[in-house]
């Protein structure tokens, strides 16, 4: 290769996702052990907490062939490292529902992240969106609605000046520890998506 | 300690979110703008895996999904490195690849395609990269298939390949694609990509050098994360 390396692009990652990144659900097996169904083991310490939501296209259909990858902190912010390796991944992933295009994490709640200094983020979960029709992945942020206080001074919520925007990231607490969020491709609520 | 900024997706190359002959992308296009903070954020960090995460033939298409035999079709090698922008190999990472079978069938509920599936061939494969960003799998050369675009549309025979990084933000999906294959500029998933030595460089070369003879053909095909643009706190100190 001469010069410097450019980029590789993109692909959609297609309807059969599920064989290389959620094996079962295609409808075998073929890993002793399946990556990205334990964001936070049980014995991690933290609120436990229960977040689900659907994914809908800009024809308000749901998205039944959607992976969506998760990364958050932990209860206290901090993100999992190579060396702290205490059973914290900190990482998971699910596949849509074939019939309804619902998703469902069990993890715990994140802590605010102190990025720098002066920087503090609110409690939130990153998350990457892949799809037949996506062609480049996409990333977005859920946060969590009863972290009011904290949302108010988060950069990333504060610099979306639409406030109706902003609210697309929330996380809605539906019950003690249980929260929804709807993820909208395009059209009417479409969810902020980042560049980052 | 360094600090590095991650270069941005470049857009002049990388397919955009509605590209109307890929009919999927319509209604599953986001139209309003992407937000990009302006600091540094979560997604520079990122999961790790282990060794101890995976099994020792999990790169191992040919035997991964043994049931009586050898899976039918074409016994090739795909191997590459995974590196950034600025040549840095990307040690330690996860690979995760996934394709059809020889025939162009897929083993998944989904797949309906009249051709057969193959008892001893599952589709998926996963390894780390080597302290070079070396990866490899064994597997068999997929077949084309119909897929519903068109009156009569054909994908290019292709690996689907999934590829960590450091950092959440590196965070890509790709397709592999074969020297040769005369549906490659027919294709509107390819098409999507508004470049043509992008494009190019979705096509895996012929390797004869790593080939095995009386074995296996080998296939090159490097895969390019976005790599640090910039060490601001080096170049900091540097003009300090």
């Amino acid at each position: 290769m001469s010069g410097k390396p450019i980029q590789t692009v993109s692909q959609t990652a297609g309807p059969f996702v599920h064989i290389g990144l959620v094996t079962p659900q295609a409808g075998f097996e073929v890993y002793e052990n399946e990556l990205g169904g334990d964001i936070a083991l049980p014995d991690i310490p933290g609120q436990r907490i229960c977040v689900e939501g659907a994914i809908y296209d800009g024809n308000d259909e749901p998205v039944k062939d959607a992976v969506i990858e998760f990364w958050q902190a932990d209860g206290e912010g901090r993100f999992a490292r190579p060396n702290a390796n205490d059973g914290f991944r900190g990482w998971g992933r699910v596949g849509v529902d074939f019939e309804t295009g619902q998703w469902r994490i069990n993890t715990i709640k994140p802590g605010p992240v102190s990025e720098a200094e002066d920087t503090v983020h609110a409690p939130h979960i990153c998350l990457w969106i892949i799809a037949r029709g996506i062609n480049i992945g996409l990333n977005t942020r859920l946060y969590f609605d009863d972290e009011k206080e904290a949302n108010v001074s988060d950069p990333l919520l504060s610099i979306i000046e639409n406030p109706e925007r902003r609210a697309t990231l929330m996380a809605s607490s539906k019950a003690e520890n249980r929260y929804h969020f709807n993820i909208k491709l395009q059209g009417d609520n479409e969810t902020v998506f980042l560049d980052i | 300690m360094t600090e590095n900024v991650l270069s941005g997706w470049n857009r002049k190359i990388q397919p955009p979110a509605y590209t109307p002959d890929y009919k999927s992308s319509r209604a599953r296009s986001p139209r309003q703008p992407l937000i990009k903070p302006n600091f540094r954020t979560s997604e520079t960090d990122g999961p790790v895996f282990f060794q101890g995460d995976l099994g020792p033939n999990d790169n191992n298409l040919l035997c991964n999904f043994y049931h009586d035999g050898d899976p039918i079709g074409e016994r090739i090698l795909v191997f590459g490195r995974v590196l950034d922008e600025n040549g840095k190999s990307v040690p330690g990472t996860l690979v995760e690849i996934w394709q059809a079978n020889a025939a162009g069938r897929y083993r998944h509920l989904s797949d309906d395609y009249l051709a057969p599936l193959d008892p001893n061939f599952g589709g998926c494969g996963r390894t780390l990269t080597d302290e070079d960003g070396n990866y490899s799998f064994k597997t068999i050369r997929p077949g084309p298939y119909p897929w519903p675009n068109g009156d009569n549309s054909w994908r290019p025979a292709h690996i689907h390949i999934s590829v960590f990084g450091g950092e959440f933000a590196q965070r890509l999906v790709s397709q592999i694609y074969f020297e040769g294959d005369p549906l490659i500029p027919l294709c509107p998933i390819i098409n999507s990509v508004p470049d043509r030595p992008a494009i190019n460089r979705l096509v895996a070369k012929l390797d004869m050098d790593a080939s095995t003879p009386f074995d296996c053909l080998a296939y090159r095909f490097d895969v390019v994360l976005r790599g640090p643009a910039s060490t601001l706190f080096e170049n900091r100190l540097e003009g300090n």
